[in-house]
């Protein structure tokens, strides 16, 4: 396969939601979603009862795939951050470490400008825990770690599932 | 690409419905969203265009319930059909877990379905996937219409792996879980020993 499956342990959760969290109070924003690049929502941190997250990872994730879309039709490797402008509220969607979407939401209590710094600072601890977080799975895969918990499921196990 | 997390202990994967179009593609997702229990599933989205064609994809999200402990959630998306959005296809692609490849039975839609397939196994593996290696199943769609060729034939034609391949009627629902249901499994199946 060309990608390996993603995998997030406790530890590096944690690290990552701290890192989050941190932004959305540096940053003054309302919401921050972290989104893996095929719509699959790794973690939310704020308002997050508020929105439909998964539908709301998807669609950022088809943003973010169309606009690489363009960028590689007009000769660029990819469009590493995207705003959208709303009345009241705004996103600002960026890729982290080659991998990750970090979408952070916020209003008129916020800047553009604060928010891309505070990005910023943040993407480079993301990008350090998820190189981490790879080198890690590789490493258990290579060893055939036993905690996956799909390797021992029975025919019965999946049958269940749709009875 | 399969997403594990050990933190919230949830499995998620990603089926693609292909097809050339007007296949019913998104009949199926609108049937299956129509027929899951409220806590099971997310909002259904669709990117079309005013005329209701998929402009981009489909969305549906479906928790299936816990295998050992862990969630197990499939995100259902369906293609573009029309031929000319085949940059959209491609992106939409990325990550797949497992195919679904739904023809139309029409007599004069197999050009269409030869067409389509061919596109599904090129875009594949230009992402680095091979058809044959995936988690895979054919649906033969529309069997309620007159003008339709025979499972046998359209089998020889679309099907000659030998894959699951299943009958179905995606306005009435006929064969719409079946299918699903088929891909689900490989999916888990092969998640089980491709570790």
């Amino acid at each position: 396969m060309s990608n390996p499956t993603l995998v997030m342990y406790e530890e590096e959760f944690q690290e990552v939601n701290d890192v989050i969290e941190r932004l959305l109070n540096e940053a003054n924003a309302k919401v921050i979603f972290l989104v893996d690049k095929n719509g699959q929502l790794i973690s939310g941190v704020g308002e997050t009862e508020r929105f439909d997250t998964t539908s709301l990872a998807s669609l950022t994730a088809g943003n973010i795939a169309a606009t690489g879309g363009l960028a590689k039709l007009i000769g660029e490797k990819e469009f590493s951050i995207l705003f959208h402008e709303g009345e009241k509220d705004n996103l600002h969607i960026s890729i982290v470490g080659g991998r990750v979407i970090l979408v952070v939401l916020f209003d008129n209590r916020s800047s553009l400008g604060l928010v891309r710094l505070r990005v910023k600072k943040s993407s480079e601890e993301l990008s350090a825990i998820f190189e981490k977080l790879m080198k890690k799975s590789e490493e258990r895969e290579k060893k055939g770690s036993s905690d996956f918990p799909f390797a021992e499921i029975t025919d019965d196990d999946i049958d269940n599932l749709f009875s | 690409m399969s997403f594990i997390n050990y933190a919230s202990r949830e499995i998620n994967c990603k089926i693609v419905y292909y097809g050339p179009g007007l296949c019913g593609k998104t009949t199926n997702l609108q049937y299956i969203y129509q027929k899951t229990a409220a806590d099971a599933k997310g909002k259904m989205i669709s990117l079309a265009t005013e005329t209701e064609r998929t402009l981009f994809f489909d969305f549906l999200p479906l928790s299936l319930g816990e295998i050992r402990g862990f969630k197990t959630r499939f995100h259902l998306y369906t293609v573009p059909g029309q031929v000319f959005y085949d940059a959209s296809r491609k992106l939409i692609l990325k990550g797949v877990d497992g195919v679904v490849f739904v023809a139309d039975s029409q007599e004069e839609r197999i050009d269409a379905n030869i067409e389509s397939l061919e596109n599904l196994r090129m875009n594949l593996k230009e992402q680095g996937y091979d058809l044959d290696k995936l988690p895979y199943i054919v649906q033969y769609n529309k069997r309620d219409l007159p003008g339709i060729m025979s499972v046998e034939e359209l089998s020889r034609e679309l099907n000659p792996t030998n894959v699951p391949e299943f009958e179905a009627c995606a306005t009435t629902g006929e064969g719409v879980f079946e299918t699903l249901k088929a891909v689900a499994k490989l999916i888990l199946i092969d998640l089980k020993k491709g570790r």
